[in-house]
């Protein structure tokens, strides 16, 4: 049985020697077996049999950012809640605890509800409320 | 010291080894449900029923041209697929999968080891999995694959909010990150498990879970990265051979290790729905002794002729598995893999069947579902959660 920190992670070093090892073996060997053929229309992106126009280094909506961002504010809340469930019942600590996350959870909720209401949410637009001009 | 290094290589290699071969017969099995659901047979050329269709697919796929258009950013568009089989194979290192056994005189776990982080590690190494997929469609080049590959990551990082929160709430019923104590805090049968038991049964939680998990795997019906009818196949549209093949293996690598997670937090891992005393231990027997019958009455009353051979031999050894369940020299490591295998088999089986029922949802309704109702869901059943342990027990 392990007992030093280097024995309990050993086995994830193995692991991912295995895992790399593979991954590399198995691309590897498909490029050695395969035979390859070039021709211009060939070397063109796929676009469905339709000559592309431009190349796909374009800008893309800016949702996708505003999701990332979104994220990253929610999911550092999130892994605030671990270490937080793990001594959770220790002795006096529940009531206690609870009652401090409460709060925590409160902050951050008014925080998404509010971007909710903004529309931040919305990916559509469809109910999004209608501005006068 | 030096044997527990052999050891841990040993261990590693069986468990590596038992990982692929289950990822290749994955991909048949899926074929043969969806297939049934449709009412045809799938797969039934290559070996009897199909059974070594996996083995042809893999060497099909690896004697493929190999395409690296000119076009693509070289480094990343090679590093994706290798870091998303890297990443996707790793993660199976933390989970047990039973209680601790003899071999030989050596007593040891089975899993490879007990991080107490363990939950962590798999949330970690899962979210960098998105990596692989990010950089594919953007090295690629092409718009399809931009596109896909877009929607796939803003997919993952939301629904990966109500997963890590429906992880939670069971963690607040059994307070630990290790795995193996997770399993331990639920052990006596099934009214201990954290899905079912009091002050707050997480079933709401497990539920919440598994459509994260859903679209953490880019399955039906949260397939849009790979929607086929407006984005040819998504963030792999470029690839080919087994670079095209190594998304798909990664893609089931995160199923088994989701199924897993599962399994493990809230079905009690290898623990057996009720005591053996009250005969647990028969039921693997039961089942395979049962298969094996009617592949038997089958076999004599064949509807094709090839079933005639290949039903009975079937027969024979599942009767044999069921003897061999029996034994009490390898009951004891046998009967908590059995137990585990089920659990795992029967969520890989709901994703199977998932697939074959529902059709794909639009953009905008996957977005809106992941941040407008299960991200509240999974809040208000951790708070309440919380609120029933403190107060409750």
């Amino acid at each position: 049985m392990p007992k030093s920190y280097a024995d309990v992670y050993f086995p994830v070093v193995v692991q991912a020697v295995l895992a790399m090892a593979m991954a590399a073996g198995l691309l590897a060997v498909s490029r050695l077996l395969g035979k390859r053929v070039r021709d211009r229309i060939k070397d063109t992106p796929y676009e469905s049999g339709i000559t592309p126009i431009g190349d796909a280094r374009e800008r893309f909506s800016v949702k996708f950012y505003l999701v990332g961002m979104l994220f990253i504010l929610f999911d550092i809340e999130a892994i605030f809640l671990y270490p937080w469930v793990v001594i959770f019942r220790e002795p006096g600590m529940a009531k206690l605890a609870f009652v401090e996350m409460l709060v925590f959870v409160i902050l951050i909720l008014s925080g998404f509800f509010y971007i909710w209401r903004k529309g931040a949410l919305d990916w559509s637009g469809a109910d999004r409320p209608r501005r006068k001009p | 010291m030096d044997s527990f290094i052999v050891i841990s290589v040993v261990k590693a290699v069986v468990v590596f080894g038992a990982l692929l071969t289950a990822l290749a017969y994955l991909q048949w099995v899926e074929r043969k449900v969806i297939a049934h659901i449709q009412v045809r047979p799938g797969p039934y050329r290559v070996g009897p029923h199909g059974l070594l269709q996996p083995v042809a697919d893999i060497v099909k796929l690896i004697t493929k041209e190999d395409l690296s258009p000119p076009f693509v950013n070289k480094t990343l568009y090679l590093a994706a697929p290798f870091l998303a089989m890297t990443l996707a194979l790793m993660s199976i290192c933390v989970i047990p999968f039973g209680p601790a056994i003899r071999v030989g005189g050596v007593q040891t776990w089975m899993q490879l080891t007990d991080l107490n982080i363990g939950v962590l590690f798999v949330l970690a190494v899962s979210s960098i999995g998105v990596y692989g997929i990010a950089l594919a469609g953007w090295s690629s080049n092409n718009k399809y694959a931009l596109l896909g590959s877009l929607r796939s990551s803003a997919q993952m990082i939301s629904y990966e909010l109500p997963l890590s929160l429906a992880i939670a709430s069971p963690l607040l019923l059994s307070n630990t990150l290790s795995l193996r104590l997770l399993v331990d805090s639920q052990a006596g049968g099934a009214w201990r498990w954290n899905a079912l038991r009091g002050p707050f049964p997480q079933i709401f939680a497990f539920v919440i879970f598994l459509i994260a998990a859903f679209a953490e795997c880019n399955r039906v019906p949260f397939d849009l990265p790979e929607a086929e009818n407006e984005l040819v196949a998504g963030f792999h549209t470029e690839y080919s051979s087994m670079k095209f093949a190594s998304f798909f293996m990664s893609e089931y690598a995160n199923m088994i290790t989701v199924s897993c997670m599962a399994t493990l937090l809230f079905l009690g891992g290898w623990d057996a729905p009720w005591p053996a005393r009250y005969g647990s231990s028969l039921v693997p027997t039961v089942l395979l002794a049962g298969a094996g019958l009617m592949a038997l009455y089958h076999g004599i009353h064949p509807w094709r002729r090839r079933d005639r051979y290949s039903l009975p031999a079937a027969g024979a050894v599942f009767l044999l598995a069921a003897a061999v369940f029996l034994l009490p020299a390898v009951q004891s490591w046998l009967m908590p893999l059995f137990w585990f295998g089920a659990k795992v088999g029967s969520i890989l089986f709901a994703f199977m069947w998932v697939r074959g029922t529902l059709p794909r949802l639009r953009y905008d309704q996957l977005m809106g579902f992941a941040w407008k109702y299960l991200f509240p869901a999974a809040m208000l059943n951790l708070l309440l959660t919380g609120f029933l342990v403190a107060w409750g027990s």
